[in-house]
């Protein structure tokens, strides 16, 4: 008698057969396609629309970080892009323009999947009204490869809080998932108070990463502050990506937030974006810093 | 010698009902009105932006707004506050040690937001 052991796949077949694939997704305690690994890009802080001398190259960064990605050998699996797209206009038509650009070139990338969110500068003026025109939500959850993504909005309320709405949201999601699936969050300003002096946090953030902490494999991705920067709140990694437009310094390392200036001698110097391994043997992921090449 | 020794020992006495009277309304006054300073916000300045304060001394911020809601945050204090345009918001503080320190608007106001700050001194 031949003994047979079931895969992954053979069940996931049988799902599909059945027309259950959905079904199986939803079963408490298992996710579809677990432990398959695969890469996404994070990029972030693409300030579309900025000028100034922290970045002669204004209109050409985001187009270099496009070009690259695009060269990949292997395309990721997704992209996401953690905000401020746009840099802040009160023109509200002027605000319209800009994202139009942005989405022009980004329409660019050869990825299969591009997912946005809204960062203050895009979203905080108008509550996220233009971004809702031509982007869609700015808060939402997808699913891929057993993995549970969910992005969240801090910046649509000017006060950069999520919401009790957005909390309640967000508890109900949860509340779908067992204790140890593997979820990763995508705020755009950090869920911790990092440096509450140059606004680096979330008014609410702390019961953001209360709801959380009962989940055994949480990871956020952000952006925001402009450079690399990693924290654990509890077992909770936060990990904050580069800008595409101008780097800022080390948080309180000057009296202000102001731009690190542009270094002719290293042109794009603290500006870049990331791969991120994920569904590797014991669920870390790991992170790939890319700069822009000029 | 009895006489001599009574008279410093009233002298003393008196010295300090005469303190006790003088400080109590003292002590009153600084506990109803302590020092008021007014700051207002509009985009993108806080006017004034360099604020001298004393240690332990009790002050109250009275704060307004100009043309939008502004955020008045002075995280080192542990002290913030909404600011609707045309209402003064009223806000206590005590220093407790001595520093600099500095507040920001920590409500999204628009495109110069991102400076809009100031500093406390507190001697």
């Amino acid at each position: 008698m031949q003994q047979r052991s079931w895969k992954r796949r053979d069940f996931l077949g049988l799902a599909a057969c059945a027309g259950g694939a959905v079904f199986a997704q939803a079963l408490p305690g298992w996710a579809a396609g677990r432990d398959e690994a695969f890469y996404f890009v994070q990029l972030s802080d693409a300030h579309w629309g900025f000028q100034g001398p922290p970045n002669p190259d204004a209109r050409g960064t985001l187009p270099k970080a496009v070009a690259a990605v695009n060269a990949l050998p292997q395309p990721p699996d997704f992209l996401m892009f953690t905000g401020d797209l746009t840099h802040t206009t009160d023109d509200a038509a002027e605000r319209r323009r800009r994202m139009r650009e942005f989405q022009a070139i980004v329409a660019g990338l050869k990825v299969p999947v591009v997912h946005l969110m809204p960062g203050e500068h895009d979203a905080s003026l108008d509550q996220g009204a233009a971004y809702q025109e031509l982007f869609g939500p700015t808060h939402y959850v997808f699913d891929h490869k057993g993995m549970h993504f969910i992005v969240l909005d801090n910046v649509s309320d000017p006060a950069g809080r999520v919401g009790e709405a957005q909390l309640g949201w967000l508890a109900d999601d949860l509340a779908r998932q067992p204790r140890d699936a593997r979820i990763v969050v995508f705020t755009h300003r950090p869920l911790f108070d990092l440096y509450p002096q140059w606004d680096w946090a979330t008014r609410d953030g702390a019961q953001v990463i209360e709801r959380l902490m009962p989940y055994a494999n949480v990871t956020v991705f952000y952006g925001h502050i402009h450079q690399e920067h990693h924290h654990m709140t509890g077992h909770i990694a936060h990990h904050a990506a580069r800008s595409l437009m101008f780097p800022l310094p080390a948080a309180g390392s000057q009296p202000q937030r102001q731009p690190v200036p542009w270094d002719p001698a290293r042109p794009y110097q603290g500006l870049g974006w990331r791969e991120v391994q994920a569904g590797r043997p014991g669920g870390e992921f790991g992170i790939d810093e890319k700069p822009v090449a000029g | 010698m009895t006489k001599t020794e009574t008279k410093p020992g009233r002298r003393r006495a008196l010295r300090c009902l005469l303190a006790l009277a003088a400080g109590t309304p003292l002590l009153h006054s600084t506990a109803a009105a302590p020092r008021v300073i007014k700051v207002h916000a509009r985009k993108f300045i806080f006017t004034p932006d360099r604020i001298s304060l004393r240690v332990g001394e009790p002050v109250v911020f009275e704060l307004t707004a100009q043309d939008v809601v502004m955020g008045f945050s002075v995280p080192d204090l542990g002290i913030r506050a909404d600011l609707p345009p045309g209402q003064v918001v009223r806000l206590a503080a005590t220093p407790a040690r001595a520093g600099t320190f500095g507040f920001l608007c920590d409500i999204f106001c628009g495109s110069g937001h991102e400076t809009m700050n100031g500093v406390i001194e507190v001697m």
